[in-house]
């Protein structure tokens, strides 16, 4: 009796002890939640969600401070996967803070830029180009559409333009939803004439 | 000698599907030069990678192989004047494309005179030009792969020092039903493919050229042998391979050559094999010897929707109407336009869309040749989608995958490494559209890796200003303690300067004093000395 718990005993130290060595000798350094929330969040720093940009935004949802549902830009595929990500329940997207829009980029009539540079601070990702007096432009490959600049404009000269998709960046649709895509024949007939 | 005779061991490849040939119907026809339209529509992106920059304005007169657009980057080709004639348009318009969506293309109204831009004289040995200058001529002759993919081929061309290049394939397997451009071109102008073959041998220094042809084409297999026995080449083989689809996908056809396989998402030279077209080879001849640019291929106009089905030498920009018009006209049964084959073809919305270089074929399909799909049912894991892949996939899981729109878990079972032939749909008994499928998750990841992408250099940007802005705050701060600081020494030495001024009128005032009262009698007789000693102080 007594060999048999002395023998369990020895036994569970030992393995206590393994357990506790790898535990220490083999540490795997998990990125933090806020990077793994920040990395699904769209980045336009925005900041519709209420929060100075994504990153203090993802700090809130790690913190449970705040919904996932509070970014219009992201939609209901940033929510989904946030969702997984934390293991909790999809929600809709909250419409007080705004509504999913396509992806658009700011353009600057350049003719009626006074140069003020309100809107060069205003900018989030320093994608406005200019100096004071100087006619300023919008790079658009930087630009994250995230409207920030609209409201400093004395003047009113920035639009918020759609995204046109070009050969390079059209997607195949999902083929349940895929319209039909047969030729007519009267195209054909009248080019023959 | 270099013929069929000497044997080489051919493999097969995992699957593939005998289909009707339906080739007959566009080869009985010579093939022909198509007449020159009254206009050109030439899209700048004809290739794959960046699209070219537009060189002329509406109103430029052209002249015949004049470049109007250049590359941009790397994997870019330029775009040429396939014929002479006026500018009337720099714009966007409908281009063949499966989206549909309008396109940058230059449209010229031809002259009819074909009168050709200067051309630098033939070159008599290309043994005289390096390796990197025959890359930059086929460069400037804008030649891309005209097998279909149009991945511009100098790139190809230059595998990297690490990669040696053993064996040099010219693909003429052409597996797909009703095109017939490839074997019309081999049965035509054998000689100008085996020079090609010549050259792009000598750009990579190949060991060993393997001219691959699909048994059914016997003509072809015969001009292609007479030619290589003219030239006498001990390296240069002609190999017939058993007709089967999709015996012309470049991984099937180096596995069916030398029974070794490409590595998933790798590339031919990986295992140091390099695979061009027949098309590619008789455009690289053309423009190493005679400095003529890609501005023509040969097309195959067919089906049961025209009334010749033939092959053209068509010029590149040519509207699809025009060369339908030559072949006949449509017949009453014509129902669908497509470009290229059956299988992996995609509809045109209309016929005035041009001929690009990666055109192989037009394919005017009546009710019967491509019925409307019947409707989709649920997959019955049946598995026969899995006896025919090519690639050794599990089409099955992927369209689950897909279906589910689960992006990683489809990566897992190698997407990318599906050439889209299409066999899996043209077995599957429930008639789910694989390939739709499988091109959707693609471009969708293509998408989400752009957005992903995107994302990183708003948050690079977005922490770079945070980051720049607090240094400024910093750097504002200090300079403000600096100065205020300085304020205060400053102030302090104005202190201790007054305090000394203070001072010394001070002892000025006490000298005086004690000097007046000491010097009460003196003074009306010295005054000037107590001013003296004053001063001095």
């Amino acid at each position: 009796m007594m060999t048999a718990i002395l023998a369990l005993g020895i036994l569970a130290g030992l393995f206590g002890l393994l357990l506790g060595y790898s535990a220490i000798r083999f540490r795997v350094e998990g990125e933090p939640i806020v990077e793994q929330i920040n990395a699904i969040l769209p980045q336009t720093q925005c900041g519709q969600c209420g929060y100075a940009g994504c990153r203090p935004y993802a700090e809130a949802i790690a913190a449970g401070e705040a919904e996932i549902n509070q970014c219009p830009p992201g939609g209901e595929a940033n929510i989904q996967a946030l969702a997984d990500l934390l293991g909790r329940d999809p929600l809709p997207l909250n419409e007080e803070h705004g509504e999913h829009k396509g992806k658009q980029v700011a353009v600057i009539d350049e003719s009626t830029c006074i140069g003020c540079t309100l809107c060069l601070q205003a900018c989030p990702v320093d994608a406005i180009l200019g100096a004071a007096k100087q006619m300023h432009t919008v790079i658009a490959v930087e630009c994250t559409g995230c409207e920030l600049c609209i409201e400093p404009c004395p003047v009113d000269c920035i639009d918020m333009v759609p995204v046109r998709e070009t050969i390079g960046t059209w997607k195949w649709p999902f083929p349940e939803d895929r319209r039909e895509d047969i030729a007519q024949l009267p195209t054909l007939r009248r080019a023959v004439g | 000698m270099a013929t069929r005779g000497r044997l080489r061991k051919l493999h097969q490849f995992h699957g593939g599907l005998r289909l009707a040939e339906h080739k007959a119907e566009s080869t009985a026809a010579p093939l022909l030069p198509a007449r020159v339209p009254s206009h050109l529509i030439l899209p700048v992106q004809q290739h794959i990678g960046q699209p070219a920059e537009v060189l002329v304005r509406p109103g430029d007169r052209v002249l015949k192989g004049q470049p109007i657009a250049r590359p941009q980057g790397y994997v870019s080709a330029p775009v040429h004047a396939s014929s002479s004639g006026t500018v009337v348009e720099v714009g966007r318009r409908p281009v063949p494309h499966p989206s549909g969506l309008n396109d940058l293309c230059v449209v010229i109204e031809t002259d009819g005179r074909e009168q050709w831009r200067w051309r630098e004289p033939p070159t008599e040995d290309y043994t005289d030009l390096d390796p990197a200058q025959l890359r930059e001529r086929i460069r400037e002759a804008g030649i891309v792969g005209l097998g279909g993919a149009g991945f511009p081929s100098f790139i190809k061309m230059n595998p990297g020092p690490r990669h040696r290049i053993d064996l040099l394939v010219l693909n003429g397997a052409e597996c797909e039903p009703y095109i017939s451009c490839d074997d019309m071109l081999m049965r035509d102008r054998p000689g100008e493919i085996v020079a090609g073959l010549q050259i792009l041998r000598h750009a990579v220094q190949a060991r060993e050229c393997v001219i691959a042809v699909e048994d059914n084409k016997p003509e072809a297999l015969a001009a292609l042998e007479a030619a290589v026995r003219e030239m006498n080449d001990p390296a240069v083989q002609v190999v017939a391979v058993p007709t089967r689809y999709p015996t012309g996908g470049e991984k099937q056809l180096i596995k069916v050559l030398t029974g070794r396989e490409v590595p998933s998402q790798g590339l031919p030279s990986d295992i140091g094999v390099l695979c061009h077209n027949v098309g590619t080879a008789a455009a690289v001849q053309r423009a190493v010897t005679d400095s003529e640019p890609l501005v023509s291929r040969v097309v195959t106009v067919t089906g049961a929707g025209v009334a010749e089905p033939r092959n053209l030498e068509v010029l590149l920009g040519t509207p699809i109407a025009d060369l339908v018009e030559q072949c006949g006209g449509y017949t009453p049964a014509a129902h669908r336009l497509l470009m290229g084959g059956p299988m992996m073809g995609f509809a045109l919305p209309s016929d005035e869309l041009p001929v690009v270089k990666t055109s192989n074929c037009i394919l005017v399909a009546s009710r019967e040749e491509m019925p409307p799909p019947e409707p989709p049912m649920a997959c019955i894991r049946c598995s026969e989608c899995v006896q025919v892949c090519p690639a050794n996939l599990l089409p099955q899981q992927l369209y689950w995958y897909a279906h589910a729109k689960d992006f990683d878990k489809i990566q897992d079972y190698h997407l990318f490494d599906c050439i889209e032939c299409g066999c899996c749909a043209f077995v599957c008994p429930s008639h789910i559209p694989l390939v739709q499928y499988y091109r959707f998750a693609k471009t969708e990841i293509w998408t989400q890796e752009r957005e992903r992408r995107h994302a990183d250099l708003a948050r690079q940007r977005h922490e770079f200003r945070l980051e720049r802005l607090e240094r400024e705050k910093r750097e504002r701060e200090a300079r403000l303690r600096e100065k205020r600081k300085a304020v205060k020494e400053t102030a302090r030495d104005q202190g201790a300067k007054k305090a000394a001024v203070e001072a010394a009128l001070e002892r000025a005032k006490a000298k005086k004093a004690a000097r007046s009262g000491e010097a009460r009698e003196p003074a009306a007789a010295e005054p000037g000395d107590a001013a003296r000693t004053d001063h001095d102080d």
